[in-house]
């Protein structure tokens, strides 16, 4: 008995230190600049290093005596490593919006303002804490070979009557975001079930047609450009647009009656070890994507800053506490469980 | 105008001082007004946002399969966002344990936990905020179960709201006051201004206008009006009694004085006794000082009189000085003084001849009398620039330095101060000169004096 408690006690201390010591999932690390520089910008993201590196080494470059430590991890391994203190880390980088404004609703984040936030529109900041430096819409990635003969849908009604009309060809082929497993897939599902009763529809639909369901916008595009998967819904347009490779073999569609833009937010944190250079950076972000100038290292498309007749159907998502709704564990349980009753719907 | 004598502090500077004094109290409360008005404003409009969200939620909450389901709306906490960027927490508690949402929310006052919920100003996660909290009662599987909602919000936006309202406040509380400032001190320039027209007239008036003041005063300066006038007449009657007794007194002595030097003079032959002699001639000589003052105060009274009503006609002063030096010439030759006369040409002037005449005799009679014997006395009359001029000058030694420096000693009530002699005789020239509109000037010449008597030309 004494025995069994004691083995009890150490295997609980060995966990503890283990989880101490790797409190969190890492994707990927890198450093840019000089990487013996005694001063360093700690960066913790959720964006590819392949998609960010021209950005961060823009900004490495103008300064030698500057390292930049770049860590990819996943949005909820990120909030779990600024959560438990995982890391000193200054700024945190995020496509997932609504654990970025939970980070600074709940005091982890510091303010930062400088004459380059005062290029940020308004719906695009939050407390002058989180700002967004892109919008990356929700887009309808398909295969053209999959379409042949087919007219490529230009709105969710089309989209649906589409794959009613032509069940038997896309049984199967289509794919969508587990929205169970990705956080960024849920923020768009929730939505997309603001927007429009359409959504649910679409979704008995796609389960009906046993949609296949996967974490990342990656994956996909990977299946669409092999014509396994002929069309994707809810994928990152912009890693689909960076995809240049298979530019011949996927078609990326926003779909006219609205389309959801992500917007990528950074935020200083509170217990920055280096906020200077950490707000210097997100400057240096904002007039990439909000300043008068284009810059080739810039990798997302600029949308327009302002509404206008033109682009009424990009609807960003809206920072603020609205996005904490989805955030409550019972709203989620809730959520996915209409979800996945609609995707499970028999014919 | 001469500084009064006691000034007691300044009516318009203490209007100004109570005006904007008032002003500055005004503000302030206003100040302290709006900005608790303010505060309150923006307190009540974060409270029923906040119960908007708390009864959204509420509302939102059923009983499923034994359990209570809760599904927060969307609009519950992005209405929190449309107003302030502020920081926003919830809690559900269903019988006191946490449903969901951020269990460690600080503990709602019960008591205060009435039907329309309650309110409370806390410290969460390091921040001021304001809760608000309400409840119902669910029934699960029969049993009540009572939940609680509560959402909470920091305070940011509502002070930055309270800030702006303030400078706003500030602003124009400035404004206000300054208008205020410019305001009071225009009135009470306003309020005295009556005031000072009336000092001014009354200061402006020639030193023989005793007419009542008139024109139209305040209501309040009627009675200072009222009685000024009282005392004016009550002063000119006493003057004009005076006069009167002067000229009376004046005419009273002289005629005796004329029956005694007569009988002095009578007395002077029969007597032959040198020293008798010489204290006869002593006499006479004392009467005839007498005569020629008690002369000169009912000239006075004349020119006083006159010089009120001035019986203007066209006169030839050179004409008028000839007689009057020929008329005068006995005199002079008694104690061997030439009189010379020379008028170059004969302006003529608007005038009283009688004052005018008064006027140069008694000029000429200081010079005859204080010349001394075998000298010359020269008079000239002539035009210049719209100027005319009787000018006598003698070789008496001058004027003594005080009667040089000031002709305004001539004026009444002052003259006293002077050498009677002299003194009353230019007294009585400036006089007529000033009814005339001319002027008299006084100059110290080489071993005698100049007096100048100048008429404008029309």
């Amino acid at each position: 008995m004494r025995v069994v408690t004691l083995l009890a006690a150490l295997i609980c201390a060995l966990s503890a230190w283990i989880s101490l010591a790797q409190a969190f999932e890492i994707e990927a690390e890198a450093t840019y600049g000089n990487a013996s520089a005694s001063e360093r910008l700690k960066i913790i993201s959720t964006a590819d290093i392949d998609l960010f590196a021209p950005v961060i080494e823009a900004f490495a470059g103008t300064d030698a005596g500057l390292a930049v430590d770049y860590t990819v991890v996943s949005s909820s391994e990120l909030m779990r490593a600024i959560y438990d203190g995982g890391g000193p880390y200054d700024l945190a980088i995020s496509s997932a919006m609504d654990l970025q404004t939970k980070l600074s609703n709940d005091g982890l984040t510091r303010a930062h303002g400088s004459a380059a936030t005062d290029l940020v529109p308004g719906w695009a900041a939050w407390r002058g804490h989180v700002y967004a430096f892109s919008q990356e819409p929700a887009a309808l990635v398909i295969s053209p070979s999959a379409f042949d003969g087919l007219e490529v849908p230009r709105t969710r009604q089309e989209l649906i009557t589409l794959l009613r009309d032509h069940a038997d060809r896309f049984r199967g082929r289509v794919a969508t975001y587990d929205i169970a497993a990705s956080g960024l897939g849920y923020l768009f599902a929730t939505q997309d079930a603001r927007a429009s009763e359409t959504y649910w529809r679409l979704t008995e639909v796609m389960g009906n047609l046993e949609t296949r369901l996967y974490c990342c916008s990656g994956q996909m595009i990977e299946k669409v450009s092999t014509g396994e998967i002929a069309v994707a819904y809810n994928v990152l347009g912009s890693y689909a647009r960076a995809r240049t490779d298979l530019a011949d073999r996927i078609q990326v569609i926003e779909l006219a009656d609205y389309t959801t833009m992500m917007l990528r937010t950074a935020a200083i944190l509170r217990d920055a070890q280096n906020p200077d250079r950490a707000g210097a950076f997100l400057d240096h972000l904002i007039r990439a994507a909000w300043g008068p100038e284009e810059v080739p290292y810039y990798p997302f498309t600029r949308y327009p800053a302002e509404t206008t007749h033109d682009n009424v159907t990009y609807r960003p998502i809206r920072l603020g506490p609205g996005l904490l709704v989805y955030l409550d564990a019972m709203k989620r349980s809730r959520f996915l469980y209409s979800w996945q009753d609609a995707m499970r719907s028999v014919p | 105008m001469t500084a009064p004598e006691q000034a007691s502090g300044s009516i318009r500077r203490r209007l100004i001082i109570q005006l904007v004094a008032a002003a500055a109290v005004l503000t302030a409360a206003l100040f302290v007004v709006v900005i608790n008005l303010a505060r309150n404003v923006a307190q009540d409009t974060q409270d029923s946002i906040l119960m908007a969200s708390v009864t959204s939620i509420l509302d939102s909450l059923s009983a499923r399969e034994g359990e209570i389901a809760v599904d927060i709306p969307y609009a519950a906490l992005s209405m929190l966002g449309n107003v302030s960027e502020d920081r926003v927490f919830y809690r559900i508690l269903a019988d006191g344990t946490v449903l969901t949402g951020y269990g460690d929310l600080p503990d709602i006052d019960q008591l205060s936990l009435g039907r329309d919920g309650a309110y409370q100003t806390d410290d969460f996660a390091g921040e001021a905020i304001r809760m608000a909290s309400a409840q119902r009662q669910l029934s699960v599987d029969g049993a009540p179960v009572l939940v609680t909602v509560s959402v909470a919000q920091t305070r940011a936006g509502q002070r930055e709201t309270v800030a702006q309202i303030a400078r706003l406040g500030m602003l124009i509380g400035s404004a206000f006051f300054l208008a205020s400032v410019v305001f009071a001190i225009v009135t009470a320039r306003r309020a005295v201004r009556p005031l000072r027209d009336l000092a001014g007239a009354v200061s402006r008036r020639g030193p023989k206008d005793l007419r009542p003041v008139r024109g139209p005063v305040p209501s309040e300066m009627a009675p200072l009006v009222t009685s000024l006038n009282g005392f004016i007449a009550r002063l000119g009657f006493s003057l004009s009694r005076s006069e009167d007794f002067i000229a009376e007194a004046a005419h009273r002595v002289r005629t005796p004085l004329s029956t005694v030097r007569t009988q002095a003079e009578i007395a002077l032959r029969r007597v032959e006794k040198p020293e008798n002699r010489a204290a006869l001639k002593e006499m006479i000589r004392a009467i005839d000082e007498s005569s020629r003052a008690a002369g000169q105060l009912l000239d006075h009274a004349m020119v006083t009189f006159r010089a009120d009503q001035l019986e203007r006609t066209d006169v030839d002063i050179a004409a008028l000085a000839s007689d009057l030096v020929d008329r005068l010439g006995p005199v002079a030759d008694l104690r061997d003084i030439s009189i010379e006369m020379d008028a170059k040409n004969g302006p003529v002037v608007s005038g009283d001849a009688i004052l005018i005449e008064n006027a140069l005799r008694n000029v000429l009679d200081n010079a005859i009398k204080y010349s001394p014997t075998d000298c010359e006395i020269q008079v000239s009359v002539e035009a210049q620039d719209r100027e005319a001029r009787i000018t006598v000058r003698d070789h008496a030694g001058g004027f003594p330095p005080g009667i040089m420096s000031m002709t305004d000693r001539f004026s009444r009530g002052t003259n006293a101060e002077g050498t009677v002699g002299s003194g009353l005789g230019l007294t009585i020239a400036h006089e007529v000169m000033e009814a005339h509109g001319g002027r008299l000037s006084l100059q110290n010449m080489g071993d005698g004096a100049c007096v100048s008597l100048h008429f404008l030309l029309p």
